[in-house]
């Protein structure tokens, strides 16, 4: 439902609760880079292991040890060269990736003084210069005259077609939204890609060339994936998970001020001023993934009085990291665990709160043992998780499980010449970085069966 | 609380920290700012003849290697000899003796090699009363060019023949500085004793160029486009320094001739190392020219640490006790065995030991990564040569350790033999050749 500024007292959400210099110091760089001094001295930390824990933990195997190596060497461009090898997203994943149950968490200095070499840093030290530049320092081979289908122009479908552009091979990429990037674009919390680099990015990967998007065309609304199976040598299909999960509540779909987690970041993302988003003064945010977590400090960033999470379970099955959840604790968002709605409240037709159930886990199961509580609120958002929005490819005949697609080890789908990866294939991490490593396997397997070498 | 006082042929201070003969030690207020903050004594920067001043460049006259973090591992110079006025600096000398009487003040000379200008020099220098003389035999660069400097520190004979006009030319104290650029430094050292000289100072700087700026295509740092070879200091010309002390030490000819140690002292230890290799004193630059004179009070108080936990009372107490177990390779026992041996409860597992023992060394480091990343010694082929305990990040977590008992699994030997140099190897030519 919309969101809607009403008068306080009622219910009071409304826009500009900062003002713009405070809203931009707010959605600032959450870790700010490295200066030139810092990277020399944080690279000279690593202890350039053989056989490194870092590379191992990382889903695409970056090379870590040597990117940090060439930057001590003052050799940047290598460095990101090295990172692009490997992730062409390495930009992107410097500042989302949770490193701290990757790289960082394998650096063997974690072990030796609990404080690992800042790994993520210095490959946003490395990249960034790179990216700024816009121009790609790969090159093409020569066209094979094969030509690939993509569907989705986030993090797998842009490192699939860079993948085969390098090999020679071109793609037409059909991305629904009106820019690329997913998830990066629209779905990552705004302090984590300051200064519009989700679409640097991408435009850093399409300038390899060889790469045609087509923005604002949807699977099944648009193009067919039969028309996609006729025209092209393969097709790769890396949507992402186009629905939400609901809570199922009378007044979820009606009421004003009940808003999905997803779409108000994606409107917080592309909102050109941010003084004109309506925030409540007092909200609640159900679930407790990555979205909880990043709509709950995002609303307070936004000028938000009082921001509660509620999730059912206890901390520890929180799908958000323990860094992530430190993050909004330190903002000042209240974590409730063991709770779960019961029913949407509301005053004369508006949203005013939300009653809540406590749980417990008995035999593996939840259960409520019939107390309950009230959280008066402004604001409802809603992040319980998405699922992929699969009806175009029933026709086709891909077995779809759990609401995502089925894959094999190479991101083969049950149908042949169909490829799948990212969110919307089954076994995914939800993660930039393993997105990128579907791309690129992917990417492996499609140039393999049409006997092109990579 | 050990007795830091020293008393270096005669020349007293209370501590054996002196500051070489260098920009530290150029004029009164630099000296006195120096005593001040507790230096024991100086070597006044070197005095050339009377006459014109020496003119120096006026730009960039040092250069360095840095660390990472920019700490200073090595410095550079291209100064000469002070470019002061003779005559201020004597006086100056005058005036910091009679105001510091505790504290030892020796003046470094370089003047053209003929014995009517030492002669000349020597005179004024004797009026300001200071303690002592040093001989500047050692700078590579600039005074080089003019016969002076390291042109005569290279020629032993013009050591002894000046060493020997300066005995004969003044009663002081004389003290010769060597030049490490050279490939014997007993030569020096003996004809310096052989020329009557009281002691010996070691090391003057390294000859150097410390880097080739790639953009502009000149040494890094370059007056107006070109550059020139430099004097090198600093921690990294220790190891250099040690060597060459402990030969002098240890040397037939020299041993006894009192040596005042130079070379990269940074901290207590490095001075205590000195000491240890038979120095009388000490003397220090680099150091002071990185973070100010003040570093003298961590150097007293971690010496005199140092002494106290190990019950020296006197500087005396512990010189020169390292010396006797410095030898030649021929001397060392060929029967000692010493393997690596990884400590796994300190292991965190960064795999270098292996990777360098795989790739450069002897194979001898094992890497089991099923489960658990582990990294063990082979017995069978470590030949304990030390690498993998030095490129360890941590601490003790690799010690070699002196196998006594049982037989090597390498050579199928007992571990305990009778001790077996080189000089008794049956490999050895020489030995079957005297059979």
């Amino acid at each position: 439902m919309p969101i809607a500024a009403r008068p306080q007292g009622l219910s009071d959400v409304a826009t500009a609760r900062l003002d713009r210099k405070t809203l931009d110091a707010n959605f600032s760089d959450l870790h700010p880079p490295l200066g030139p001094h810092e990277a020399r001295v944080e690279a000279d930390r690593c202890y350039f292991c053989f056989d490194a824990p870092c590379q191992q933990a990382c889903p695409t195997a970056i090379d870590i040890p040597l990117f940090i190596r060439q930057i001590a060497a003052d050799n940047r461009a290598g460095a990101a060269r090295t990172i692009f090898d490997a992730n062409i997203m390495g930009g992107m994943c410097a500042r989302v990736c949770p490193t701290e149950t990757l790289c960082e968490e394998a650096c063997v200095r974690e072990e030796a003084e609990g404080k690992p070499v800042r790994i993520g840093l210095l490959q946003r030290w490395a990249t960034d210069a790179l990216i700024e530049t816009g121009r790609s320092p790969f090159t093409r081979a020569a066209p094979t005259g094969k030509r690939v289908a993509i569907v989705g122009a986030g993090p797998a479908g842009l490192a699939c077609a860079h993948a085969l552009s390098l090999a020679g091979v071109e793609s037409t990429i059909f991305e629904a939204r009106p820019k690329p990037g997913g998830l990066n674009e629209y779905g990552i919390a705004a302090y984590k890609s300051v200064d519009d680099f989700a679409a640097k990015e991408a435009a850093f990967i399409l300038s390899v060339g060889g790469i045609e998007a087509l923005y604002g065309v949807r699977l099944g609304e648009h193009v067919g994936l039969d028309d996609l199976r006729r025209d092209y040598d393969a097709t790769f299909l890396a949507m992402g998970l186009g629905a939400t999960n609901k809570l199922g509540l009378p007044g979820e779909a009606e009421l004003e001020n009940v808003a999905d987690a997803v779409e108000y970041i994606g409107a917080l993302r592309q909102a050109p001023d941010l003084t004109l988003l309506p925030v409540g003064r007092r909200v609640v945010v159900i679930g407790g993934g990555m979205t909880a977590i990043d709509i709950a400090v995002q609303s307070k960033k936004l000028g938000a009085q009082n921001v509660t999470i509620v999730y059912r379970r206890g901390e520890e099955q929180m799908k958000a990291s323990r860094f992530e959840r430190e993050l909004a604790q330190t903002n000042g968002v209240v974590i409730r665990t063991w709770a779960r709605p019961v029913a949407i409240e509301s005053h004369a037709g508006v949203f005013s709160g939300v009653l809540f159930e406590d749980t417990h886990e008995h035999e593996g199961v939840l259960a409520a043992p019939g107390s309950v509580f009230r959280i008066e609120a402004d604001m409802l958002f809603t992040a319980i998780g998405q699922r992929g929005a699969l009806e175009a490819l029933d026709s086709a005949g891909v077995e779809v499980k759990d609401g995502r697609i089925v894959v094999d080890a190479e991101r083969r789908t049950s149908v042949p010449g169909v490829w799948a990866g990212g969110d919307c294939a089954l076994g995914g991490e939800d993660l930039t970085v393993a997105a990128v490593e579907d791309g690129k396997r992917a990417a492996r397997s499609i140039l393999s069966a049409l006997g092109v070498a990579a | 609380m050990a007795d830091l006082r020293s008393d270096f042929l005669g020349i007293k201070s209370p501590n054996p920290f002196w500051l070489a003969s260098a920009p530290p030690t150029d004029r009164k207020v630099n000296v006195e700012r120096a005593f001040r903050a507790g230096w024991g004594g100086v070597v006044w920067k070197t005095l050339g003849e009377a006459g014109p001043p020496v003119v120096n460049v006026s730009g960039a006259r040092y250069g360095a290697i840095h660390g990472p973090d920019r700490r200073l591992i090595a410095l550079n110079n291209i100064e000469l000899i002070t470019d002061r006025d003779l005559e201020i600096n004597l006086r100056e000398i005058k005036e910091v003796k009679r105001a510091w009487p505790d504290r030892a003040l020796v003046t470094s000379l370089m003047v053209p090699c003929d014995e009517e200008s030492w002669k000349a020099i020597l005179a004024r220098v004797e009026e300001t009363e200071c303690d002592g003389i040093e001989l500047n035999f050692g700078c590579p660069h600039g005074m080089s060019e003019r016969g002076m400097g390291s042109a005569v520190g290279q020629v032993p004979e013009y050591v002894e023949m000046v060493a020997r006009w300066c005995k004969a030319h003044t009663r002081m104290p004389v003290i010769v500085k060597l030049t490490p650029n050279i490939s014997d430094i007993r030569q020096p050292a003996r004809a310096a004793k052989q020329g009557g000289a009281d002691a010996v100072s070691l090391i003057n700087t390294v000859n150097s160029i410390m880097g080739i700026d790639l953009d502009r295509m000149t040494p890094d740092v370059a007056i107006d486009g070109k550059g020139t070879h430099g004097g090198m200091c600093g921690p990294a010309v220790k190891p250099i320094a040690l060597a060459m002390v402990a030969e002098i030490a240890r040397d037939s000819v020299t041993r006894g001739l009192p040596i005042s140690a130079i070379g990269g002292v940074t901290t207590w230890r490095d001075a205590a190392e000195y000491i240890a290799l038979g120095a009388g004193t000490v003397q220090v630059c680099t150091a002071a020219m990185t973070y100010g004179f003040r570093i003298v009070e961590e150097l007293t108080s971690g010496l005199a640490a140092y002494m106290d936990r190990k019950g020296y009372a006197r500087i005396d107490d512990f010189r020169g006790r390292a010396v006797a177990s410095i030898t030649d390779w021929q001397h060392l026992n060929l029967n000692y065995v010493a393997k690596a041996h990884i400590h796994q409860d300190l292991c965190i597992k960064c795999g270098r030991c292996h990777i360098v023992c795989e790739d450069t060394s002897h194979q001898a480091i094992v890497a089991k990564l099923d489960g658990g990343r582990v990294f063990e010694v082979n017995e069978s082929e470590c030949v304990g040569c030390n690498l993998c305990v030095l490129v360890c990040p941590v601490e003790g977590c690799i010690t070699l350790d002196h196998q006594t008992q049982g037989v090597d699994p390498r050579t199928g030997l007992a571990y305990e033999r009778a001790p077996l140099p080189w000089t008794a190897h049956p490999n050895n030519p020489a030995v079957k050749a005297a059979e």
